[in-house]
């Protein structure tokens, strides 16, 4: 019982860090239809941005952990949303009208020059970070001496993707940006029509998946502590795998299959076998496809004849 | 959907100097951003784990130096060629005028590969890159079925190769079959688990369709690894069997194929050898996949890829339909796999990625989904391309993918942007791809 | 056995979660006659079309079919594409969906797939070239030509369905539904978006459909000028509900008819139903 309660609380953290990158890619599919095969590798820059950020921060005679986290968190975000923005404008935004496989061979493209440029401009080695956030809660012991840990940095990464949502829901339901977002998932030229600012809003999109995926690479950085240059590939997949198996283009959705791939990959590594954590993944997202073809949340696609 | 009228083109083309400066300095701007941590600051691990880091501010302000001279170029490139599409670049006369010429090239070059031997006899290196240029074509040829046909999306088509490069590999080295007997195995394996895969995704449309395939793809990637007792992991199969011309060795050997002719033994043979059998294998592709388009099933491939629903309504069982397109393109991904290890001689699930199966399909869509020839020029554009930057080694991964971004805004609809009918009653009008769907998997 | 009806709908009824888009709606088409089935907009046609042809499963109610020999299909219990092959029901639909990227010879020989199937031995034999699936084909081609002839499209066959123009989009996607050999065809207001010229064309089209070749023809059509003129007999319904029936004379002097078909102004309404004598 207690390693169980162990292992969902590691699912659930790996879990949140899934579910911020499949905010990314379901968002964009949301409102270009497309995958963004290039967000897991944004995910990776936000990631290396934090560790350089931290690195320059410590030799400038920073202690203040507070404040250090604060300011790798706002300059990761800031930066790496820049890589989001850019990207679009260049190998999207020409592709916008163009036929379905054409962007996302675009966004195929664009994943591999992030990865090779992260390569060539940071080498090819691991690079790993002391550990910042120590110490934790023991929540329960059991007779036998195993302990149920709860690690600050746990809370920290949960709190974090809650608080994350909650400004995320808000900006969507309640501002004129999600508003305009809306509009455009909905009816790009109607919205255009309507004095909605199409390009910015796309433009914004992206701008916000890429912040969330910053902070999802923060947080692997610190819950990790270590990044190279093609974990974007891996983690990728799997949240494109979440973002699927809620439902591609739910939000709630996206955050439900993060959270269901990282319990299946801690499970199935905790009872079963590692080797197999992303088989099995895999393989559930398959199987629930057969039974609920556009996810778990997603809206059913009615067949208008 | 119609496109948004741009409120920019207006003012660039009539854009000065002001404007270009403006745009450069905003350009490098963001570069500098952009690239300030990951160029401007290099980190390490150091020998004790140790993080450092040092500086590289010259090389950053060079790239911000580059962008914003590349940007002015570019600009200046725009206002001269116009804003005009690159699509509106190739004029309709030109497109009918290309099939024109396509009647020509395909024998063209069907002659001149039939000579790449005997031309280039001396030289290894390029017998080796025809060699893996006419792997991807056949692998091209073979995914084109799948996507350009019947318009199916599908990004773990390697799991095919790999099946199909695994089942030689392993009968052959465990039970000493030999090439002949286990080609068309791997291509029934491969074809088997094309369906397999067909099964879980008949009812999925576009991005899930995406996503199934890559996952499948990786199921097998990942299995492969981890089985270790039958596939050796990561380590993968060695001493797989060369191929032999119907059973007889192309080696040095007394019974060798050159001692039988009485001509002097050279490695060369072999390769020829080689090169004429994926030659072979990559034609038969390409001849069945033709004449497969004529046939009742191709032309409901192609039906599909225009509209499911209509196919319905005239009585075509649609699961069938997929089922076999994933298993004829499935199958033949195996034969070239079982090509792949009798040439290798080694396999390991390395070469069996994601970035193989993207190649593919890259190969695919630009060689304009659907076109056999396209197919083969994007084939041979991309490989070829690929290797003429091997001396730029670590960059190349990074070139590669530049190009294939720039390909696809420069001709989102391939080479061959039209279809050729496959029947007609008085004259074979090309059809402008403008008019061909593309399926909605 | 010719007395009795090809298509018999009893209490068919089709909901979407709480919208009722047919409710307990029985008719009958006679064989070898065209039926109408007419309506305002939303009334609930095409759904009914839907049904029949297998695209939506029935909440309710039962839809059987009785072809020449005597052998009756309960349609509901197939689903989509064995209605078209095995029961031999065609459609067309309200949004063209022709094959666009498609010749026009292509898109008819696409109709004539599964008989071409069975001549190519499921393919195999046909890979091969055997003679019997040449002359198979040939004969594809010939049925092919010759509904090209009859709807008027002959010397556009090797043209891409996409290029055609509005009207010869509707009138190749009937031949292309003829040559499935139908017993029943199903056209969803084929006179839709069609000049009074070309609307007379179809009309003259669908009555030698069924006067040459005996087809019975199922019909959803606004354009009072072409149901009047060739219906044998007309089916009613307004918000899923069937409201009359009759022959065109009886459903035009209709006053629920009227009523329902254009609200309340019942001259308006009158006028409409007029153009149609
Ligand atoms: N797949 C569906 N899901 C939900 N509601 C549907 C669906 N198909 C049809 N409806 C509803 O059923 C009702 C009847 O629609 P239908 O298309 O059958 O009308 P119609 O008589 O063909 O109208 P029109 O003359 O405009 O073609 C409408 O209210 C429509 O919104
Ligand atoms: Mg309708």
């Amino acid at each position: 019982m207690d390693y169980f309660a162990q292992q969902l609380i590691n699912g659930l953290v790996l879990g949140s860090i899934y579910g911020l990158i499949a905010i990314g890619y379901t968002m964009v599919y949301g409102i270009v239809g497309m995958i963004n095969f290039a967000h897991g590798d944004i995910f990776m820059i936000g990631g290396f941005i934090a560790l350089i950020t931290f690195l320059i921060l410590i030799s400038l005679g920073l202690t203040a952990i507070p404040v250090i986290l604060l300011v790798v968190l706002l300059v990761s975000m800031a930066i790496t949303a820049l890589y989001g923005w850019t990207i679009e404008r260049i190998a999207y935004r020409p592709l916008r009208h163009s036929f379905r496989l054409a962007p996302m061979l675009s966004a195929i493209g664009m994943s591999f020059v992030l990865t090779n440029y992260s390569q060539v401009a940071q080498g090819a080695r691991v690079k790993p970070i002391p550990p910042f956030i120590i110490g934790g809660y023991t929540l329960h012991e059991s007779a036998d001496g195993f302990v149920i840990q709860l690690s600050n940095i746990q809370i920290m990464v949960v709190l974090t993707t809650i608080a994350l949502l909650g400004i995320f829901t808000w900006l969507v339901s309640r501002t004129r940006l999600g508003r305009d977002m809306r509009a455009c998932e909905q009816d790009q030229t109607m919205a255009a029509l309507l004095g909605v600012d199409v390009d910015r809003t796309i433009s914004m999109t992206f701008v916000i998946g890429a912040a969330l995926a910053a902070v999802a690479g923060l947080m692997y950085l610190l819950y990790y502590g270590l990044v190279d240059f093609f974990m974007g590939f891996v983690a990728g997949i799997k949240a494109f795998t979440a973002a699927v198996l809620g439902g591609i283009g739910s939000l709630p959705g996206a955050m439900l299959g993060g959270l269901a791939i990282g319990l299946i990959e801690t499970f199935w590594s905790a009872y079963f076998s590692v080797e197999y954590k992303d088989v099995a993944a895999f393989s559930i997202l398959i199987v629930v496809l057969i039974f609920m073809p556009t996810g778990l949340l997603g809206r059913p696609e009615v067949e208008k004849v | 959907m119609t496109a948004i009228p741009h409120e920019t083109t207006k003012a660039r083309r009539t854009a000065g100097i002001p404007f270009l400066l403006k745009t450069a300095f905003i350009n490098a701007l963001i570069a500098l951003v952009l690239f300030s941590l990951m160029i401007g600051i290099r980190t390490e691990a150091g020998s004790d784990g140790q993080l450092t880091y040092w500086t590289r501010f010259g090389d950053l302000a060079s790239i911000v130096a580059a962008v914003f001279g590349g940007s002015i170029v570019i600009e200046l490139l725009r206002q001269w060629i116009g804003p005009t599409g690159a699509e509106k670049l190739v004029p309709p006369s030109v497109q009918s005028g290309m099939s024109f010429i396509g009647r020509y090239v395909a024998p063209a070059l069907l002659i001149f590969t039939l000579l790449v031997p005997v031309i280039f006899y001396d030289q290894r290196y390029i017998l080796d890159l025809a060699i893996l240029v006419l792997t991807y074509v056949m692998l091209g040829w073979g995914l084109n079925v799948v996507v350009g046909l019947a318009g199916l999306l599908d990004l773990g088509y390697v799991a095919f190769y790999a099946v199909g490069a695994y089942s030689y590999a392993l009968l052959a080295t465990n039970f000493g079959w030999s090439f002949w007997v286990c080609l068309p195995l791997a291509g029934i394996l491969a074809a088997f688990w094309g369906m397999l895969l067909g099964f879980p995704v008949l009812r999925l449309r576009g991005d899930y369709l995406a996503i199934v395939t890559l996952a499948f793809g990786e199921i097998i990637r990942l299995v492969i690894i981890n089985w270790q007792s039958l596939t050796g992991g990561p380590n993968g199969v060695s001493g797989i069997p060369r191929p032999t011309f119907f059973g007889i060795p192309l080696d040095n050997s007394d019974d060798g194929l050159a001692a039988k002719l009485g001509i002097e033994y050279s490695p060369t043979h072999r390769i020829v050898f080689l090169f004429y059998l994926i030659l072979a294998l990559a034609l038969l592709t390409n001849w069945v996949t033709i004449r497969l388009r004529r046939l009742p099933i191709g032309r409901a491939w192609e039906a599909l890829r225009e509209d499911e629903v209509a196919c319905r309504a005239l009585g075509i069982n649609t699961t069938t339909t997929k089922l076999t397109a994933f298993a004829t393109g499935a199958m033949f991904g195996g034969f070239a796999g079982a090509f792949f290890a009798t040439r290798q001689g080694f396999i390991s699930p390395e070469s069996f990625t994601f970035q193989e199966s993207a190649l593919v399909l890259a190969i695919v869509v630009l060689g304009g989904m659907g076109s056999q020839l396209g197919v083969a020029l994007a084939a041979l554009a991309m490989i070829g391309g690929f290797e003429l930057f091997r001396s730029l080694e670590t960059y190349r991964m990074l070139v590669f993918g530049m190009a294939m971004v720039l390909i696809m805004i420069w001709r989102p609809r391939g080479l061959i942007g039209h279809r050729a009918p496959t029947v007609y009653l008085t004259k074979a009008n090309a059809i402008s791809s403008d008019l061909v769907k593309e399926g909605h998997g | 056995m010719s007395g009795e009806p090809i298509l018999s709908v009893d209490r068919l009824t089709m909901r979407f979660g709480g919208i009722v888009a047919v409710q307990d709606l029985s008719f009958a088409a006679e064989r070898k006659k065209i039926t109408a089935l007419i309506g305002p907009n939303g009334a609930g046609k095409t759904t009914v079309f839907n049904c029949i042809t297998g695209f939506y499963k029935p909440s309710g109610g039962s839809i059987r079919l009785a072809h020449d020999d005597g052998k009756v299909i309960a349609l509901e219990r197939l689903n989509d594409f064995r209605i078209a092959k095995q029961a031999k029901v065609a459609r067309t639909f309200q949004n063209i969906r022709l094959f666009p990227g498609m010749t026009a010879l292509e898109n008819l020989m696409v109709a004539q797939h599964n008989a071409l199937m069975r001549a190519s031995g499921l393919t195999f034999l046909g890979l091969i070239g055997v003679p019997s699936y040449r002359t198979a084909e040939k004969r594809a081609i010939e049925l092919a030509t010759e509904w090209l002839k009859r709807v008027n499209l002959l010397d556009r066959a090797d043209d891409a369905a996409g290029n055609f123009a509005y009207g010869d989009q509707r009138r190749l996607e009937i031949a292309r539904a003829m040559c499935t050999e139908p017993a029943l065809l199903c056209l969803d207001e084929p006179a839709a978006g069609l000049n009074a010229r070309e609307s007379a064309g179809l009309s003259e089209l669908l009555l030698s459909i069924r006067n040459e070749l005996g087809t019975s023809i199922l019909l959803i059509e606004h354009d009072m000028s072409v149901v009047m003129e060739i219906s044998d007999h007309i089916v009613v319904m307004d918000h899923g509900l069937k409201i009359a029936q009759g022959t065109p004379r009886e459903v035009r002097d209709d006053p629920k008819v009227i009523a329902a078909y254009l609200g309340t102004d019942e001259e308006e309404a009158a006028a409409v139903m007029e153009s149609g004598s």
